[in-house]
């Protein structure tokens, strides 16, 4: 026996490099963004990054088409290239790609939304000194592209343990992203702080789960666990312990209630393109995790989780449909509306069907376009003291620049559900997967919600359209040719996705596949 | 002729007018009107010759097109009319021309773009027609939730008074009605076997549990919509909110999709439902007759006090529907049709007055018939009609729904005829408040209020006048469209008319 294992050990793992090329790409190319930190001079560094980090997607992107249709695992079972991951995968490249355009705006504001050195004493003179210079910080460009290939493996991962090593391989540089905005310096920390110490007893209770697992399967993957479940002569509590710990840490990155107080906070206090990446790529790499770990690993023991995370959907929605209708500001009000639109997901996952995967899936892609979007335009609406993001001041937006507000007006109905937006298209597609599925009380739970936050969606467009200019109102900054294109991006792929969405749900139907 | 694809033309026409209207620059807001009151004619053209190549005769549902649309749901653009959505389409295309005459100068007044204004109301027809056009349920379904979104701008950006919690409890009400329907659509499809077409799904057979759950999910959306009681209650404050000419479109047509809705789809789809729930129907329609009634003798605001009188009206409508005969639906169908054109002209009317007397309360006004006569005279007419005096047309469909209902429930008909009295109070007494009695010395100060009719104004109501008076007195082309439709959707459900009496005695011998 242990010889068997010693001679195991010994074996390299056959490593299938094609399939595994989009994430091999983005950490070579994290590498050399760090030495690029460390060699290049300061003022070549920022335009060697942003050339750097979006050939660095756009190779991986490359890539990921060019495997597609591959259904192996390799790197000896740590890594499954199939159709949802490489479909997971595109979506980051994709939604990070225009998240990066947020992030080197430059032109609203001098040097960028992140300062040079995060470590500076918050509110300090220093600090309120290096507000004002023109440089920011060009780290952030390596720290993205290591979080994005993260997230990239970790929706691809194919045991617990090469997903607790994505899980933090995106995380970490995430915590760190959060802490460098350029205003309200103290609220970034705050908020930088808070994640990553809820983060971390999110990966304690993760990684409790794995060995919990372990000890009931002996085995770490995922092939593994499900062939233990229906087998194994170990207690099953330690199965469900397990189960639930791991589900705990998956929870706790998707935003899901009662693991999402972390949410308002972070998104409020990071960069707000920082902000529309984790809304955006985050969310989908969380549920890319969670959609593999519950359909490829527990697959068999659905009938004992889904009701357990049917309540979690459901209190998930009512928590961030009615704690949105109370929030006056507009970042922290597209915070608990990412919470309730991750509880219309986790209502597709629930499905456990080959619908409920696609329409998730469907889901993820249309809701990051649109919170991209809304994101990039939550930067424009600023005056000289940084972005006014109280909703007091959005008030008569839509006099004073009617082309932003008609283009956030029209994504506040897409998240609203309202058709011929993508957030209609979306929502229809899971809700149709839960009704065959038998799940029909999450969607009631979910129509009932989506009632409740309509209130306030709608409550912005009053302050945009109906209410009368004040002396506060700021304008809209002319945005910088990156922003214009992020939000035109977001924005057109909210309508067409709307009308048009067949090419899209052909993709997600044809990729909805797991191998195990 | 016959292959032209009338619907989808129509229904696109208003959407590329609006889009023309949208793109003029604001200074250009007169350029602006008259692109869409032409292009809104030319909408009025188009559906006329529509009229004369629909054969009343023929099949049940004529002009079908159909494109894909969504492939993996089987979601398509699908038209077809049927006689009842043929004289809706022909309201709508009717009224939006006069309701746009009418709002000439509405937009000026709020100080916000003009040329928007229009294009909001032609975008807005453009969703009235594809509501009434549509046969594929997912498409009905996409015009009824997008139809909120230029109405509810209308009454925000446009309205007066509480405009702002008007158009959000518009929308959140029509919202919620509308989601429970979408969990019913999603239901309707994975039960029906994964279509979304009309005839499909009507040959579709569902547990009678399923079933009567689609069928409130359908049914709430139209209750509320309608609105029948209890879930009416966005509707004055809507109606009173919206400008003039907007009221007019919202009540005279946008809440037809409600009843038309029931007609449509709850009780074709789900017939054995349909009859289950057919007292819980009769029941919210009848309270609304005598609610609707009682609040409107209540009302000071006249514009409250025209949405009120709708409710009530919309409980007739209910209750033709409901009673299952022939006589009592095609009266709904003809009563829909008259009550857009009765209450239209009655919101146009107010409106004139409103816009003269810059206030919408019955007691700022007193004796106004001695300066304006023709103006009074009109709104006589208009009160007449909603009262359903004999000779106008909203008569002939009051007397068809109350003939039909009493054959087969003498309680509900004869509780019916007291909102003919309430109606007769609520009219009444309204005219003689406003128009009649002694002259309200605050009136003859204004200027604006010694101006009778405009020329403008004459153009907007004669029409709607000469209507009402020769469908009063010949409802017979109307009819004759109608009443093969009400037929077959009567056949749906499996209700034949309860022979008459004589013929039940000749038979016992």
């Amino acid at each position: 026996m242990t010889t068997d294992i010693a001679a195991e050990t010994l074996k390299l793992p056959s490593l299938d490099y094609a399939a595994l090329a989009p994430m091999l790409i983005l950490f070579g190319v994290g590498c050399v963004g760090v030495l690029v930190e460390a060699i290049a001079p300061k003022k070549a560094r920022f335009p060697v990054q942003l050339v750097l980090a979006v050939l660095g997607i756009a190779a991986s992107l490359t890539a990921i088409v060019l495997a597609a249709g591959t259904e192996k695992v390799t790197a000896a079972g740590a890594v499954a290239v199939d159709g949802p991951g490489l479909f997971l995968q595109g979506s980051i490249a994709v939604l990070g790609l225009v998240a990066l355009l947020l992030i080197s705006e430059r032109s609203l504001e001098r040097g960028g939304a992140f300062v040079a050195q995060a470590a500076v004493t918050a509110n300090s003179e220093a600090d309120r000194d290096q507000a004002t210079r023109g440089s920011g910080a060009t780290e952030v460009y390596p720290l993205i592209i290591f979080s994005l290939g993260g997230m990239m493996l970790f929706a691809a991962a194919n045991d617990l343990l090469t997903m607790f090593v994505a899980l933090e391989v995106f995380s970490l540089p995430l915590y760190l992203l959060c802490a460098m905005a350029r205003r309200r310096r103290l609220l970034s920390q705050e908020a930088a702080l808070k994640y990553f110490l809820l983060g971390a007893f999110a990966s304690a209770f993760f990684l409790f789960g794995i060995a919990l697992v372990y000890g009931y399967a002996g085995r770490v993957d995922f092939a593994g666990i499900h062939a233990a479940v229906l087998d194994s002569p170990n207690d099953i509590a330690l199965l469900y312990i397990g189960l639930a710990m791991v589900a705990i840490g998956l929870l706790f990155k998707a935003a899901l209630a009662p693991f999402h107080v972390w949410t308002p906070d972070v998104y409020q206090g990071a960069p707000t393109p920082v902000t529309a990446l984790m809304a955006a790529c985050t969310k989908v790499a969380a549920f890319g995790g969670l959609l593999r770990v519950l359909y490829v690993a527990f697959e068999r023991s659905q009938w004992d989780y889904r009701p357990v995370l049917g309540a979690i959907a459901v209190l998930t929605m009512l928590v961030g449909a009615v704690l949105a209708v109370t929030q006056t500001d507009i970042k922290r009000l597209l915070a608990y509306s990412s919470i309730a639109n991750a509880g219309y997901v986790l209502v597709g996952v629930l499905a456990i069907s080959k619908a409920g995967l696609a329409s998730s899936l469907f889901y993820l892609v249309a809701y990051g376009f649109s919170v991209l979007a809304a994101f990039g335009i939550v930067t424009l609406v600023r005056d000289a003291d940084g972005e006014a993001t109280h909703l007091s001041r959005w008030a008569g937006l839509g006099r004073r620049s009617p082309l932003y507000a008609t283009l956030f007006t029209f994504l506040l109905l897409a998240f609203a559900g309202i058709p011929l937006t993508s957030g209609f298209t979306a929502k229809f597609g899971v809700f149709a997967a839960a009704i065959e599925a038998d799940q029909t009380w999450l969607v009631i739970a979910g129509v009932i919600t989506s009632a409740i936050i309509a209130f306030p969606y709608l409550r912005v467009v009053v302050m945009m359209w109906l209410s009368e200019p004040g002396e506060s109102t700021p304008a809209v900054s002319l945005p910088g040719a990156l922003t214009a294109a992020a939000v035109t991006i977001g924005a057109a792929a909210t309508l067409l996705l709307g009308i048009v969405p067949q090419p899209l749900l052909d993709m997600t139907e044809n990729a909805a596949h797991f191998v195990r | 002729m016959k292959d032209f694809p009338f619907l989808s033309v129509l229904v696109a026409a208003p959407l590329v007018g609006a889009i023309v209207v949208a793109l003029l620059p604001k200074s250009k807001a007169a350029l602006a009107k008259q692109v869409a009151l032409v292009w809104s004619l030319a909408v009025l053209g188009l559906t006329i010759v529509m009229w004369t190549a629909f054969k009343a005769d023929g099949d049940r549902f004529q002009f079908r097109e159909s494109y894909v649309w969504i492939k993996a749901w089987d979601a398509r653009i699908t038209f077809e009319a049927d006689g009842i959505a043929l004289v809706m389409l022909a309201l709508i295309a009717f009224l939006v021309p006069l309701v746009i005459l009418a709002s000439w100068h509405d937009a000026e007044r709020s100080s916000r773009s003009v040329p928007t204004y229009f294009a909001l109301l032609l975008t807005l027809e453009t969703t009235m027609l594809g509501v009434f056009a549509a046969a594929d349920i997912f498409l009905f379904y996409v015009f009824f939730e997008v139809m909120l979104v230029p109405m509810y701008f209308l009454i925000g950006s446009y309205g007066a008074g509480q405009r702002q919690y008007a158009a959000v409890k518009f929308f959140l009400y029509s919202l919620v009605g509308g989601l429970f329907m979408l969990a019913a659509v999603v239901g309707l499809w994975v039960l029906g076997g994964h279509t979304f077409d009309w005839h499909e799904l009507q040959k579709a057979d569902f547990s009678t549990g399923a079933e009567r759950w689609l069928f409130l999910g359908f049914f709430l959306a139209f209750a509320i919509k309608a609105p029948f009681f209890p879930f009416h209650t966005w509707l004055p404050d809507a109606g009173s909110a919206a400008p003039a000419g907007a009221a007019a479109l919202l009540v005279g047509v946008l809440d037809k999709v409600g009843t038309f809705g029931i007609l449509r789809y709850c009780l074709p789809l789900f017939p054995n439902a349909s009859k289950y729930f057919a007292p819980l129907g009769l029941a919210l329609a009848l309270i609304g007759i005598v609610y609707g009634a009682l609040l409107a003798i209540g009302q000071n605001d006249l514009k409250r006090l025209v949405a009120y009188t709708s409710i009530a009206h919309f409980g007739f409508i209910g209750i033709g529907i409901f009673a299952f005969t022939t006589q009592a639906g095609s009266g709904s169908v003809l009563y829909m049709v008259n009550h857009g054109l009765a209450t239209g002209l009655l919101f146009l009317v107010v409106g004139m007055f409103v816009s003269r007397r810059g206030s919408a309360m019955v007691g700022d006004f007193g004796g106004a018939g001695k300066l304006v006569p023709v103006l009074a005279g009109v709104f006589f007419i208009a009160g007449m009609a909603s009262l359903a005096l004999p000779g106008t047309s909203p008569f002939v469909s009051e007397f068809l729904v109350l003939l039909g209902v009493f054959t087969v429930n003498k309680t509900v008909a004869v509780i019916a005829t007291l909102g003919i009295i309430l109606a007769a109070a609520y009219v009444l007494w309204m005219i003689q408040r406003t128009t009649q009695g002694e002259l309200n010395p605050a009136l003859t100060k204004l200027e604006s209020m010694r101006k009778d009719l405009s020329l403008r104004e004459t153009v907007v109501v004669a029409p709607l006048v000469v209507l009402i008076l020769v469908l009063g007195v010949y409802p017979k082309p109307v009819l004759d469209v109608i009443n093969p439709a009400v037929s077959a959707t009567l056949e749906d459900i499996g209700k034949k008319d309860p022979a008459p009496t004589a013929v039940e005695r000749e038979a016992a011998k």
